[in-house]
């Protein structure tokens, strides 16, 4: 029963991470139809800058900041000066993209060596609550919480602000947004910055659990890819639901079956592609 | 002498040197250099069939052409002999391909890259985590070559050879694909696929047709590969091989038939040079990619071949009738 309990625990704080690192690609991917396979390399990148602040001595989520920071920074320089210049242009932006991503992985190779990397949990996360007569570990329980919060800001954001009904309007129609003033390419960038920050920050409250190691990168892009397929492109509330979807199935898949959980978690994406090819919360684009 | 034009006399001279580069090269390393082009070259026509004819860009052909060859080698692990091996790799490679195909053309565009790049890490995944089937991280081991015909493809020559046959025929094949009525078909899907709808023709068959075929060949080419590095590894089915087959079709220049077999020698010599120096392939890989798109959209052949035909033609027509032959559809 317990191992049962604690499995879906690990679910729920790995479908909060995914959540944090497909919110972004679903906005990217949705919003400004950029295919961005950099997404894995912003989350294992931050997680390395975490990492190097956290030996540094720096408090845990001062250093999720930070490094969230840091590759808004990258992220929007990478959008402004390059991907910009390719705009509804998918091969050149594919191949941009997943050039950066090469270089990304080489460079962590070169700076933070083959060896994975772990962070202690900090001192006031470790642990466990009892909740009648369970056991829950503190540290999973938060992560989740910083993603729920980070869900509803992000719905708000994009629902109810005027940010969000210009973001939208970008979207919906980008030369007439043009025209009443709203400057879409500054949304644009903001919007990647945005995306790459809350991957990187992913990366570093996850480093703990998950570890930092080469390959990490190429591992989390198609979980990031599978959630929005799922979920439908654009939709947050498609990138939660499917977060939480594959988070149970890759915690579970790999406590029963051990060499195909990595294959299982595709299934419900074939599935959805056959059956509803536009994701779960997904609109039909014409 | 109206048969002899500029293009005949390439295709000849390029045929001859093919064909007798053991003898000029020499050494057994650069031949098997050259072996690896023309079986690299192979995988990326397939591959271009999709990406140039069919507007359709596949992250996911490393699957196929690992399928291919994981198949190979555990039929082989498993005492079955050549033929029953290869006739297996391609009934599985064809079969996968299908299965690709009906997925991944649920979509256009995006969705139908993101969609090969997920079914493509299936493979991986089954190749690198389901050790029991595969051998995991270890890899298979490939022990013989076959000896079609009894002569043995255990030297570098010979097994050069066998390669360049089978380039040949990919390329003859090729080229009749793209001349074809479905070639044509296929290339209006590309550029007007609702019309070609309005027109009757059925765009999602044509393309699933296409995707066979592209996956048909891949398979060959990991059925080469694998004899020619006699191992296979988890490593052939990851994103890297997709993304540098994809680099050797756009850097030679899509949408055409030398394109992809430019690009091969380009790739597979760059990495060959590089990783005789540093080991950091990956990092040069993306540099490239990088470049290539912000300094040479269209990419590196199509650029410097116009400049060459033109200036070729303009000193041929001086000599003879103008070729007024227009060779080659550019992409969008």
């Amino acid at each position: 029963m317990s191992l049962w309990l604690t499995l879906a625990v690990n679910s729920i704080a790995l479908g909060g991470l995914l959540f944090l690192l497909s919110a972004g690609f679903s906005l990217i991917f949705g919003l400004m139809r950029i295919p961005n396979l950099m997404h894995g390399s912003f989350f294992m990148l931050g997680a390395y800058f975490g990492v190097s602040f956290l030996a540094f001595g720096i408090n845990f989520w001062l250093a999720a900041l930070a490094s969230g920071a840091a590759m808004a920074v990258i992220g929007g320089l990478i959008e402004r000066f390059l991907l910009r210049r390719l705009e509804g242009q998918i091969l050149p932006q594919v191949l941009l993209t997943l050039g950066f991503a090469f270089i990304i992985a080489d460079i962590c190779l070169m700076v933070w060596t083959g060896d994975p990397w772990q962070p202690t949990t900090p001192t006031h996360l470790q642990g466990a609550v009892q909740v009648a007569g369970l056991f829950f570990p503190i540290f999973r329980l938060v992560i989740v919480g910083v993603a729920v919060v980070i869900a509803i800001a992000l719905w708000l954001m994009v629902d109810w602000t005027r940010l969000g009904a210009m973001i939208r309007a970008g979207v919906d129609d980008a030369p007439i947004a043009r025209v009443v003033g709203i400057k879409v390419s500054q949304l644009f960038t903001l919007i990647f910055a945005l995306g790459a920050a809350l991957a990187a920050f992913a990366g570093v409250i996850g480093a703990p659990y998950l570890s930092v190691y080469p390959g990490l990168d190429f591992e989390m892009l198609p979980l990031a890819l599978i959630v929005v397929i799922l979920g439908g492109s654009g939709s947050l509330l498609g990138a939660l639901v499917g977060s939480f979807l594959i988070g149970f199935l890759y915690n579970f898949g790999q406590a029963m079956f051990p060499d195909l959980a990595y294959v299982i978690l595709f299934l419900p994406m074939l599935l959805v592609l056959v059956l509803r090819p536009q994701g779960l919360f997904g609109k039909v684009v014409s | 002498m109206s048969w002899i034009n500029s293009r005949r006399v390439a295709i000849g001279v390029a045929l001859v040197l093919l064909a007798t580069l053991p003898v000029w090269i020499g050494n057994p390393y650069y031949i098997n250099v050259s072996s690896q082009i023309l079986l690299f070259a192979v995988f990326a026509l397939a591959l271009n069939v999709l990406v140039g004819y069919g507007g359709l860009v596949s992250l996911g052909h490393a699957g196929l052409f690992a399928m291919a060859g994981y198949t190979g080698a555990l039929m082989l692990d498993a005492g079955h002999g050549h033929f029953v091996a290869i006739l297996a790799a391609l009934v599985v490679t064809l079969a996968t391909s299908a299965v690709f195909g009906v997925l991944a053309l649920r979509s256009t565009g995006i969705g139908f890259l993101m969609i090969t790049l997920a079914l493509g890490q299936i493979v991986w995944g089954i190749a690198y985590r389901w050790a029991g089937l595969t051998n995991g991280d270890n890899g298979v081991n490939v022990t013989t070559r076959p000896a079609p015909l009894g002569i043995s493809l255990a030297s570098a020559d010979y097994f050069y050879y066998a390669t360049l046959v089978v380039f040949l025929i990919a390329v003859a094949t090729m080229a009749v694909f793209v001349r074809s009525p479905f070639g044509a078909a296929l290339r209006g899907t590309r550029d007007q696929a609702r019309r070609m709808n309005a027109l009757g023709y059925n765009v999602w068959l044509i393309r699933f047709l296409a995707f066979l075929f592209s996956g048909f060949w891949s398979g060959v080419a990991g059925l080469l590969f694998i004899y020619y590095n006699q191992f296979i590894s988890p490593q052939v089915s990851a994103l890297t091989t997709s993304a540098e087959a994809l680099l050797m079709v756009i850097s030679g220049g899509t949408a055409t038939l030398l394109g992809p077999i430019i690009g091969s020698a380009l790739v597979v010599i760059m990495k060959n040079v590089v990783s005789a120096y540093i080991e950091r392939w990956n990092l040069v890989l993306g540099v490239i990619f990088v470049l290539i798109i912000s300094f040479m959209p269209e990419g590196l052949v199509p650029g410097s071949v116009r400049l060459w035909r033109t200036g070729w033609q303009a000193l041929w027509s001086r000599l003879s009738a103008p070729a007024a032959r227009k060779t080659g559809e550019q992409g969008p």
